[in-house]
């Protein structure tokens, strides 16, 4: 395949266009009501989900229908990890649901990478809802009503350092911050990925996996790491959204949420990691439109998922990146398509 | 209790004949009406290329129409011809306002639109029924029930369902194998441009299928709706079933989704009804809306394309 893979070399605009949107998420709690700043947390938060799947979808390849699985279960170990009416600590629960998702995505990577293609998506959506049914069935954890954390994780480092608190994620400023240094780590970590020469391997295994078997890569190992680093994103990301929302429900396994993030990878513009990012902001932004209008927001939204798959194939993103590169006429922004 | 046989599986026997009877009446049945539905979602796969999230919104549509329909008309035996008039006549418009715009694109377009679909049907069945639970009375001519001991009985409505499930299939099977326009569906599904260039108009050959796919699906909605309460959501539960089904069976495969459906119709009533004590733990039946995916893990570890699917899919 050609050297230009998705996102490769990002056009000077599409930094600086990057920049502006840093900057405005850097300098936006200062200027906004709590409710604006807890909103866009949420929408940080569920970026992160969103890129995470993109590591599938659009670089791997492989279209998951069960991403809320891994989401939903870290969610679950802070519950677990929190004592009732006591905090846990961030610097074990987190590391811990990290380990739990990426572990759980391993096991259920193994089973379900053996197929390809539709049978994928099916068995994908499969897996998720048997571990929505353990969550909702049993009464491990509250069964169909979820269970309340009740205090935030404690950022309280240990004796080492005189349980120094380096900040409260109480705080919804904090947090806030937190989630916005989560946000940025995800993306430079995924870049990270995409760009080496794991990044490659991935990258030739969706557009032609027999033929990167043929030329002697493991392409199994390969999908499986992508599967388990992807799981892992997830998890981190429900880790902090269990902990913003202060509660746990089956619904966070639920594939309304695996769906909902498919369409913010595609809303955005799938295999480039700021669409999906995008994808889920204007996704949010949607939801909270159509709530405002009228109780059945869901026929809206319906509608809305018919027309982005029909009419924006490519992404907002996608869609903006043809339309500048047919203006500038440069082959340098040329996309690959998926 | 002693150490050792704490860790051994302790199943309880199926307590005594007529009951098991009665359990595998059961099984066999849901199996049946599981294969109404997942037939649909592996033709519309298999010929047309198609993966349909929105294939469970028709089993809710089609306990929706037997609902109101059977309101409207009186009884049930005029609610399913119309029920089945409407449900083609909605394939139909279905295929050709949506559908046929998928048949050229990648699967993950085919799951983002089929899921906006579900949000749209589901809120249109809020909007047009509300969000209540309903109920559709067992015809009198089948509400009888027959007696296997003194204290045990039947329902007849449900043995009826079995009998029409295995009609249908059977006459599913003579329209694919040996009439003419089976054999130019299964045509189709091998090569669609051959087909077309031979001069037979693929493009109805589809409309028909996914017409005649959805028709199963409601159809089922329409048999199930007296045994079960008609209520919101009840597509999605049913939707995941169906793909367990179709991946245990291969996609694509109509006599796969048969023996899937059968085999999940058995696990999936005889979990519930057994009792499975591991090492003190009760793990049925728990834990019984997991087997039947235990069971599509340990089938995938065997054969990764179904018991009756082709590689290479």
């Amino acid at each position: 395949m050609s050297a230009a893979a998705p996102g490769r070399r990002a056009p000077v605009a599409g930094v600086a266009v990057l920049l502006v949107c840093l900057a405005a998420l850097l300098l936006m709690p200062l200027g906004v009501d709590k409710f604006y700043v807890q909103l866009v947390t949420k929408m940080m938060i569920m970026a992160v989900f969103a890129m995470s799947l993109d590591l599938l979808i659009g670089f791997t390849g492989l279209v998951s229908f069960g991403h809320a699985a891994y989401f939903g279960v870290a969610g679950y170990v802070l519950a677990y990890a929190a004592p009732q009416y006591q905090a846990a600590s961030l610097w074990v629960s987190l590391p811990l649901a990290m380990a739990v998702s990426g572990l759980l995505a391993l096991v259920i990577g193994l089973f379900v990478l053996r197929t390809s293609g539709v049978y994928f998506i099916m068995v994908t959506l499969a897996f998720a809802q048997m571990l929505y049914f353990v969550f909702h069935d049993t009464k491990l954890a509250g069964g169909t009503d979820g269970v309340y954390i009740y205090v935030r994780p404690d950022a309280a480092l240990g004796e080492w350092a005189g349980g120094w608190k380096p900040f409260d994620l109480e705080n919804f400023v904090h947090l806030y911050y937190v989630v916005l240094v989560l946000l940025v780590l995800t993306w430079i970590f995924l870049r990270r990925v995409i760009d080496s020469p794991f990044g490659r391997v991935i990258a030739g295994i969706k557009v032609n996996e027999p033929r990167m078997r043929s030329l002697g890569y493991a392409t199994f190992r390969y999908k499986l790491a992508s599967f388990v680093i992807a799981g892992t994103l997830a998890g981190t990301a429900g880790y902090f959204a269990a902990a913003q929302f202060g509660y746990v429900n089956p619904d966070l396994l639920g594939w309304h949420l695996s769906g909902s993030a498919i369409m913010m990878v595609i809303l955005g513009g799938m295999g480039t990691l700021g669409g999906a990012a995008l994808g889920a902001f204007m996704m949010m932004l949607l939801e909270l439109l159509f709530q405002g209008l009228t109780k059945h927001w869901q026929l809206l939204m319906g509608c809305s998922i018919v027309g982005v798959a029909l009419l924006l194939p490519h992404g907002l993103l996608g869609t903006v990146a043809a339309w500048w590169g047919r203006r500038a006429t440069t082959g340098d922004t040329e996309r690959t398509d998926g | 209790m002693i150490f050792p046989d704490a860790f051994l599986p302790y199943l309880e026997p199926a307590v005594d004949f007529p009951t098991f009877l009665i359990q595998l009446l059961n099984g066999v049945q849901y199996g049946l009406l599981l294969f109404l539905i997942a037939s649909g979602l592996t033709l519309i796969f298999g010929i047309m290329g198609i993966i349909n999230l929105a294939h469970g919104s028709f089993y809710m549509l089609g306990a929706y129409l037997a609902f109101s329909l059977t309101e409207g008309l009186g009884s049930l035996w005029l609610a399913l011809p119309a029920g089945i008039v409407l449900s083609v006549l909605f394939g139909l418009a279905l295929e050709w306002l949506v559908i046929q715009r998928l048949y050229a694109r990648d699967h993950l377009y085919q799951v983002l639109l089929t899921y906006g679909l579900i949000l749209v049907f589901e809120e249109l069945r809020s909007i047009l029924w509300g969000d209540d639970v309903h109920g559709v009375k067992v015809p009198e001519l089948l509400a009888a029930s027959i007696s296997l001991t003194d204290n045990l009985n039947y329902p007849v409505y449900r043995l009826a369902m079995s009998g029409v499930c295995l009609v249908l299939a059977l006459g599913l099977w003579w329209v694919l194998r040996r009439t003419k326009l089976g054999m130019i569906i299964r045509a189709g599904s091998v090569n669609r441009d051959m087909v077309q260039s031979l001069g037979i108009d693929i493009t109805l050959i589809y409309r028909i299928v996914f017409a005649a796919g959805l028709a199963l699906a409601a159809f089922a909605g329409m048999l199930a709706a007296p045994t079960s309460s008609v209520f919101p959501g009840m597509g999605n539960q049913v939707l995941i079933i169906c793909f367990v089904v179709v991946v245990i069976g291969g996609i694509g495969s109509v006599q796969g989704a048969m023996i899937g459906a059968i085999l999940i119709g058995l696990v999936d009533t005889f979990g519930k009804v057994l009792t499975l004590e591991v090492a003190g733990f009760q793990l049925l039946p728990q834990l019984s809306g997991v087997t039947v995916y235990l069971m599509m893990a340990v089938i995938l570890l065997w054969r990764p394309e179904g018991l009756f699917g082709s590689r290479g899919r």
